[in-house]
């Protein structure tokens, strides 16, 4: 969709009221679309084209693009760069900031940094621990944890002073967002979890992978009857699996996913796995979007990024909606830089 | 956290001899204080809560489980990578710490609304400091 007020795409947009960012990703939410959100793949390079290469997979296909803050502990391009460069070229990003490797001084200076160069969106993080990652002999921070961290981004945004008090002259204006795992331990307590990060600003909320939707539908039903729904965006996170050996190995070494059997049996059992795996995604997509209080998913494809395009194309979640990328609407774009 | 509920009547109760012990604390000297009541604190909640001493307890919003031993230091609930025995992602041989405290909330009264308190994030100053001598002076009104 083309805002008839966007002067440049990428360039701020008029902040509209209730709103709190100048970004196209909270006008697509308030609007009511179905948004589709998914993860770039941080380069192991200092070259920008690595990291535009990996953007323009995704191009006409999804709303905005996380850019991933050492998820997993493991080193690469940090996510203050990748969103440096994505903004350039007029990509909506959504800066993960993680607790494990930065202070509240870092921190804040990264969050006026990020809004300066336009980023409208942050998804505030604990972060994986460093025993995860490829440099387990780090020294771990959390100095802040996700809740405090989002606590902090409000007082910048909303208060316009950093922790100690000191003023600061331009607030970011960003929109808040967390994550949330309904699907780890102490399940029946997630929900309340959700509604502390409500609590304390998230406006916004990317899940951890479903691939179980009855515990989905039960999360989904705590958060409404903890009366959030109209407060938050939740976005379901989603994503294919390449073979049941590869669902093996995630649901035995990556914290926090949970696959249950079936979906393991259903991929030994395929001919073609990863087409299984997609197809599987793409089944999981159709029946999540239609749980009340659903506002998006949030693909996940590590290492099949290739396979987003086709998955939400065959999942009709757009709805012959074409999501904004550079060189989508030239004409467009050359009139309203000329007035 | 099978005895959250009488450790945390214990508590309260411990919690206002102190606050009645004001005067003579002020009679003696908070600054002189410090020291012994803190090495009493770190020895006594050491073995009840396996303490860190961080100096701004939160025990009673956490269902006396010490989120200061997990090793993210979460103060206001449970990451994304608990395991699903309940266990901790960095360690896989302890009990998550926020599991310990939903279950340890459920047996205090009030306990389960204590979760739900949005804690600020940690004064990495108050480190080793007495927590009991700060709450003391924090409910007579004298900030430390």
């Amino acid at each position: 969709m083309i805002f008839e007020d966007e002067p440049v795409p990428g360039y701020p947009l008029p902040i509209r009221p209730g709103h709190t960012s100048p970004g196209r990703f909270e006008r697509l939410l308030r609007a009511g679309h179905f948004a589709v959100t998914t993860e770039l793949d941080p380069p192991d390079s200092a070259d920008p084209e690595d990291v535009f290469r990996r953007a323009r997979v995704f191009d006409g296909y999804v709303d905005a693009i996380n850019a991933t803050d050492g998820s997993g502990a493991n080193c690469h391009m940090s996510s203050m760069a990748v969103c440096a460069l994505l903004t350039r070229n007029g990509y909506a990003p959504v800066m993960q900031i993680s607790c494990r490797d930065k202070n509240r001084i870092a921190i804040q200076g990264d969050i006026l940094g990020a809004a300066a160069m336009g980023v409208c969106n942050l998804l505030c993080l604990t972060g994986d621990g460093v025993q995860a990652g490829d440099h387990p002999q780090a020294l771990p921070v959390f100095d802040l944890d996700a809740l405090t961290l989002l606590e902090t981004a409000r007082t910048l945004r909303d208060e316009h002073h950093f922790l100690s008090g000191r003023k600061i002259t331009f607030a970011p204006r960003v929109l808040l967002g967390a994550a949330e795992n309904p699907f780890a331990q102490p399940v029946e307590w997630r929900a309340q979890r959700l509604a502390k990060k409500v609590a304390a600003g998230a406006q916004f909320i990317q899940t951890q992978w479903c691939y179980d939707v009855p515990m989905l539908r039960t999360f989904m039903q705590h958060v409404d009857e903890l009366g959030l729904l109209h407060k938050v965006f939740i976005l379901v996170g989603v994503g294919p699996l390449r073979s049941a050996k590869a669902a093996e190995w995630i649901r035995t070494h990556v914290p926090g996913v949970h696959i249950p059997d079936a979906v393991v049996k259903r991929l030994a059992g395929a001919a073609d796995p990863a087409a299984e795996g997609r197809q599987l995604c793409i089944d999981l997509i159709q029946e999540i979007r239609t749980i009340k209080g659903v506002h998006g998913v949030h693909v996940m494809a590590y290492r099949q990024e290739h396979t987003v395009a086709e998955i939400i194309e065959r999942s009709g979640v757009l709805n012959g909606r074409k999501p904004w990328h550079p060189g989508r609407d030239p004409q467009a774009n050359t009139n309203r830089m000329a007035s | 956290m099978r005895h959250a509920r009488g450790l945390n009547a214990f508590y309260r109760g411990f919690e206002a001899v102190l606050v009645a012990l004001h005067p003579l604390f002020r009679w003696i000297g908070y600054e002189r204080l410090e020291r012994p009541v803190a090495a009493v604190e770190r020895s006594v909640k050491g073995v009840l809560f396996d303490c860190r001493m961080c100096g701004q307890c939160i025990l009673s919003s956490t269902g006396m489980s010490c989120p200061m031993n997990c090793p993210k230091n979460l103060r206001n609930g449970p990451c994304g990578g608990v395991r699903a025995n309940g266990h901790c992602e960095v360690r896989p041989e302890m009990m998550c710490v926020w599991v310990q405290a939903v279950a340890g909330a459920a047996r205090i009264p009030g306990g389960t609304e204590g979760l739900q308190n949005v804690q600020v994030a940690v004064d990495r100053r108050l480190q080793g400091k007495s927590s009991w001598l700060r709450v003391v002076r924090e409910r007579v009104g004298e900030a430390p």
